[in-house]
């Protein structure tokens, strides 16, 4: 008896080359169309005049403080709504409590509702024409058209990212390995940094680096309670707005460049700690 | 140490899971509650731990009361059903965790901890495998080092939540053996949850026969095979 040697070794799942072709074609046409091709045309236009042009357009005072603006802004509201968002999905996924099901819904809300009726909310809460706006400005404090009412809204619109981020990993994970760490002598907070912590840490970075994009990125809420004043209360987004609006588009699109690259950077650093920590990542992998 | 449950009793919301139950245990015997899912046997090895607290009744630990002592406070050595080793940490580390969580000034030294780290993983007859994470481990190697983990605080009991449940059939027939054996060189009072009938019987000296929150019936165990036997008596 001779064993018949296979011809080729075909995977079962493969599909005829032309279907292969046209499908692996069609997905890179569309990454190329609506992800790469948008990214290319922000940079190409900004230095449509050269490097001298953008640069300059950037060194303007106006575009440094929207630059400074926002990235304070994120600063601040970043670090709070990571602290929030572990405390909200902790709450959530290791007690039982009456109105959990609501606690949810509401942590959903600022996905749910527009920025625009955000900041609207805002303005109609804390506005002048409300009696704790009278009573904020009879003290003078300043909130809606200024920089408190700009981290306020950011904070509102970019509430959910870590909760929604951290919840289902800590539903998976189960509340066991807190529990031994209880047994074992532990104290709760012991027992959160040392076991829960470094269990959820890549969802956590993952929700922060979302975060962190849409805190530097936000339009609509931000727009409504700025009250749009140059070099006081612009953030990136608004004085790209403003800067198109009057047909400066070397000075817009240079500006909408760096906040891509702002964007481009956070993503490079997830990837990099992705690939210094792969062996730890393979090793606790849940079982 | 010896165990009084005296009417024990628990309710989730309204749902009762258990109803007043009562067992005397004697220092150093080994008990099986036995049940079928759903039997309160789970909620009861929960309520000793201190994971749970009751809704009525007591439980005394060498006559002394402990109901409302935290599970800190217990100090009982509690092995899981899936073991909750814990991940990102290797079996070194997870064993040494009850020492480490010690207050300062009662936390041995590094030189110590290592040393009995490496006892208990000898007790565990595993002795070389300190570096590795637990999804490098077997089913049963994952439940040694639970136990290990668990003995490392130098417990006052033992809990084990079915802790054969997720091992095929020949690895729990030697661990049920190597749970008795590790049983009798420390005398510690222990009681582990189990559904199966066989496991009970083998290797408990009494064995608890729970179903829907009652107690149906205590067996005690003839001490044919066993290396030791303990005089119980249950109430």
């Amino acid at each position: 008896m001779s064993v018949v040697p296979l011809s080729r070794p075909v995977p079962v799942t493969t599909e005829p080359r032309p279907t292969r072709h046209l499908l692996i074609g069609l997905a890179v046409g569309f990454v190329a169309l609506f992800l790469f091709a948008p990214l290319v045309t922000v940079f190409a236009e900004a230095l449509r005049q050269g490097w001298v042009a953008s640069v300059q357009a950037l060194a303007s005072p106006d575009a440094r403080s929207a630059i400074r603006l926002t990235l304070i802004v994120a600063a601040i509201t970043v670090p709070l709504n990571a602290v929030f968002g572990i405390a909200a999905a902790w709450a959530i996924t290791k007690f039982d409590f009456r109105g959990k099901a609501f606690l949810i819904t509401l942590i959903d809300l600022p996905f749910s509702v527009s920025p625009v009726v955000a900041g609207l909310a805002l303005i109609l809460l804390v506005g002048a024409n409300s009696s704790f706006g009278a009573w904020l400005a009879a003290n003078d404090l300043k909130i809606v058209f200024a920089f408190p009412g700009i981290v306020l809204a950011t904070m509102f619109v970019t509430f959910p990212f870590v909760a929604r981020e951290l919840i289902p990993v800590m539903v998976e994970q189960g509340r066991a390995e807190e529990e031994a760490a209880l047994t074992l002598g532990a104290s709760g907070w012991r027992s959160f940094f040392t076991v829960t912590l470094p269990n959820i840490r890549w969802a956590l970075l993952y929700g922060v680096l979302l975060c962190n994009a849409r805190a530097m990125g936000e339009f609509g809420a931000v727009a409504v309670v700025s009250g749009k004043i140059r070099g006081e209360t612009t953030t990136m987004p608004i004085m790209i707005e403003m800067l198109y609006n009057e047909y400066l588009s070397v000075a817009a699109f240079s500006l909408a460049a760096v906040l891509a690259l702002l964007a481009l950077l956070t993503l490079l650093l997830k990837s990099l700690l992705e690939w210094r920590h792969a062996d730890l990542l393979a090793a606790t992998r849940r079982h | 140490m010896n165990i009084e449950i005296e009417e024990l009793a628990k309710e989730f919301g309204t749902e009762r899971a258990l109803y007043p139950v009562s067992i005397s245990i004697p220092s150093g015997a080994l008990i099986a509650l036995l049940g079928p899912s759903g039997s309160g046997k789970t909620t009861l090895l929960r309520i000793l731990a201190g994971l749970e607290f009751p809704t009525s009744g007591r439980v005394l630990f060498g006559g002394q009361d402990a109901t409302g002592l935290s599970v800190q406070e217990r100090r009982a050595g509690f092995v899981f059903q899936h073991y909750a080793l814990f991940k990102h940490m290797t079996v070194f580390e997870n064993v040494a965790y009850g020492l480490r969580a010690r207050p300062r000034k009662e936390r041995p030294t590094e030189a110590e901890i290592a040393r009995r780290v490496n006892r208990l993983l000898d007790l565990i007859q595993l002795p070389d495998i300190g570096g590795r994470y637990p999804n490098q481990l077997s089913g049963g190697q994952r439940q040694r080092v639970a136990l290990a983990r668990a003995l490392a605080i130098e417990p006052r009991m033992l809990l084990l939540d079915e802790p054969f449940g997720a091992l095929d059939a020949k690895v729990r027939k030697e661990l049920r053996q190597g749970l008795r054996e590790i049983h009798d060189r420390t005398g510690l009072t222990t009681v582990f949850v189990t559904h199966d009938q066989d496991e009970a019987m083998e290797i408990a000296d009494l064995v608890v026969f729970m179903s829907k929150g009652h107690i149906e019936q205590m067996s005690v165990m003839p001490p044919a095979g066993k290396a030791r036997a303990v005089p119980v008596a249950p109430r």
